[in-house]
């Protein structure tokens, strides 16, 4: 086991940021935090960096325990804030060498590692870092935090505030990465992320919904799921949410993902009840849930 | 080693790139330097002041005419009636008034007895203080030039010597006290907005997560400063000696060691700064009212400490500039060596290594 969490439970004055959380991380596993903003991941974080101590409970990475061998920790982890934490007026190059140093090896040493990710900003690296794109930034804080080779990678909201072509391509990155045995736990706020990751603990309001590879997580939604879709967006989502046998009515995309509360439930009847609220093309189609429809349920 | 040298190489880098920071550090010691030895100053030169004479003999004209070729003095006007003392200083260039009594040669004969009343404009206390000690200096030295040619038993004349300090210059006073305020603030306030900002831009918490020992990220902050302060320390005595020829009595090496540590015992006060407040304006609002207000009111700088009242008297001992003030012009303008200022330096040293034990301890190896 790369990281142990066991009951841990943290309050700040007024908020109870995390209440009695525990899993486990296997060694060279891609693991996925997925909750909304205010779910307690950054605290759990920095209670896993050694930034924080918890109120309850132990936690271990890499074999450590975190408040005990905490250096020994700082020694072999990786971490990457959800703020953007590198120096803006420094360049890339200086960035880098400044962390290998501080971690006592050099850009040479630990080239291989970070070869593929540095090279896309190469051509940049006598810019200073407060210049670049929000993609070329998180690039460069990834490099920062691989330099001195890892064996736990942290990386907090890696790719909030990044544009869809970079985070794929940082999703990549990771599954790269993964490939050379890295443990990594990643926290992200986007549902399309998960099903990237071997394994996913769903989290809100400090509590864990639900652990599970992402497949399995889905499968655990029993209800049929219907894609809906009119005319009129906003009037189908009301029309349905005042429709007396709905379970849940959920906007998705161009769609809205609807499941009925009925065992027998007939879609042909609810298109006259839709018919009724004055909307015309009316589709519905029986379709497969989402980790964000997972989510949505457990989260009720 | 490595890390450490790594470390200051990422602090020097922030310094050389923020040239606004930069242009304060070195601008502000010659800034301050110059005002303090040119504008702010105790002495006088071409006051003007207006003349009342009532008896308008040979006496009277001679010591108008002393008055009016001495530097300091350039005579305005010449009134005519007591009523018109008011008018003059209500029009606020003059800053004297000499009123000679009428008859004023013959009562001097006659009598060996006569009066001169010297009206001074004390809206400004200092420099209405200062015009009529030099009236009364100008006066006197007539006195005794007129006395050598007569017979004259019993008179006192008090020999003032002022020592160290001669012409009572007022930069001799000023460069000690601009040096310690410079010093002061470069080292405390620099160094606690350095770290305060990594804690706002987050990059702390990367440090934290790293194999750096708390004393390297302290040293590392400070080290750079120390190395500016020196550099800082001898702008300003290469001008104090140059532009306002201020005299080193005293070992320069000494005076170089002690400001050491008192660049030292400031560094360690800026890092206590750092570990209290959150952000660099926090940092700033501190360094500035709980650092440069006591070095500047109670550090015997501006104001004597002997005529303070005994609370504030006894408050000024915690405060090392103080204590690096004596010193300095200890040295500076008496040229003592060590065995005069043992005490002092131990006092300073005393802090030094308490502020730096505290701040160690206070350093935060996690977030909270």
């Amino acid at each position: 086991m790369s990281i142990k969490i066991a009951n841990i439970s943290k309050s700040y004055k007024k908020v109870n940021a995390l209440k009695n959380i525990s899993f486990e991380v296997k060694s060279g596993e891609l693991f996925g935090l997925i909750g909304p903003d205010g779910a307690g991941k950054t605290t759990l974080f920095r209670i896993l960096t050694t930034l924080l101590i918890a109120n309850e409970g132990v936690a271990s990475v890499a074999g450590f325990d975190v408040i005990t061998d905490y250096k020994s920790i700082r020694k072999n982890v990786g971490y990457m804030p959800g703020k953007f934490s590198l120096y803006q007026d420094l360049t890339v190059e200086e960035n880098l060498d400044f962390f290998a140093t501080i971690f006592g090896t050099t850009i040479e040493e630990n080239y291989d590692l970070i070869k593929d990710i540095y090279i896309q900003i190469e051509p940049f690296k006598n810019r200073r870092a407060g210049k670049l794109s929000g993609g070329m930034k998180q690039k460069l804080a990834l490099c920062c935090a691989l330099i001195h080779k890892p064996k736990v990678l942290f990386l907090d909201e890696p790719t909030t505030g990044v544009d869809p072509v970079s985070r794929k391509e940082f999703w990549e990155m990771l599954k790269r990465l993964q490939q050379k045995g890295i443990t990594i736990l990643v926290s992200t706020p986007y549902m399309d992320e998960a099903a990237l990751c071997d394994r996913i603990a769903l989290i809100q309001g400090g509590k864990i919904l639900e652990i599970d590879t992402p497949a399995a997580i889905v499968k655990h939604y029993l209800k049929p799921i219907y894609n809906v879709s009119a005319n009129n967006m906003y009037q189908l989502v009301n029309s349905l949410k005042a429709y007396e046998y709905n379970h849940s009515v959920y906007p998705f995309g161009e769609f809205v993902h609807y499941t009925d509360r009925r065992s027998d439930f007939n879609p042909a009847e609810l298109k006259v009840y839709l018919e009724s609220k004055k909307l015309s093309n009316i589709t519905i189609e029986k379709t497969v849930a989402t980790i964000e429809d997972t989510f949505m349920e457990l989260a009720k | 080693m490595k890390r450490f040298i790594g470390f200051i190489k990422k602090e020097f880098y922030h310094i050389f790139r923020d040239r606004r920071s930069l242009f304060i550090l070195f601008g502000m010691p010659i800034a301050q330097i110059l005002l303090f030895g040119f504008a702010i100053t105790n002495e006088i030169n071409n006051v003007d002041i207006a003349i009342l004479d009532h008896s308008k003999d040979a006496t009277t004209k001679e010591i108008i005419n002393k008055m009016a070729s001495s530097k300091y003095f350039s005579i305005h006007q010449f009134i005519e009636k007591e009523s018109d003392i008011e008018a003059v200083f209500k029009k606020g260039k003059v800053k004297a008034v000499l009123n000679f009594e009428k008859g004023f040669s013959e009562n001097l004969i006659k009598e060996n007895y006569a009066n001169i009343q010297v009206i001074t404009d004390a809206t400004d206390p200092n420099t209405a203080n200062t015009i009529s000690n030099y009236v009364n200096a100008i006066l006197q030295n007539y006195l005794k030039e007129q006395n050598k040619s007569s017979v004259q038993v019993y008179q006192i004349v008090p020999q003032t010597h002022m020592v160290y300090n001669p012409e009572l210059k007022s930069v001799y006073m000023f460069v000690p006290g601009v040096m310690t305020i410079i010093l002061m603030l470069v080292s405390a306030m620099m160094t606690s907005i350095s770290i305060t900002r990594e804690k706002e831009l987050g990059t702390m918490e990367i440090l934290l997560v790293s194999p750096l020992k708390p004393i390297q990220v302290i040293v590392g902050k400070v080290f750079p400063y120390i190395f500016l302060s020196i550099i800082n320390a001898i702008v300003i005595i290469v001008l104090s000696i140059f532009i306002f020829k201020m005299p080193v009595q005293g070992s320069l090496f000494l005076l170089g060691m002690e400001s050491v540590l008192f660049i030292i015992t400031a560094l360690a006060l800026g890092i206590l700064i750092s570990t209290i407040s959150a952000t660099q304006q926090t940092a700033m609002m501190i360094s500035l009212m709980g650092l440069m207000l006591p070095v500047i009111l109670l550090s015997g700088f501006i104001f004597p400490i002997t005529s303070m009242p005994l609370p504030l008297q006894i408050i000024s001992n915690i405060i090392p500039a103080k204590w690096f003030i004596i010193i300095i012009k200890g040295i500076m303008l008496k040229g003592v060596g060590l065995q005069y200022v043992w005490k002092e330096t131990l006092i300073l040293l005393g802090m030094a290594v308490f502020f730096i034990g505290l701040s160690v301890k206070k350093y935060k190896i996690r977030l909270e």
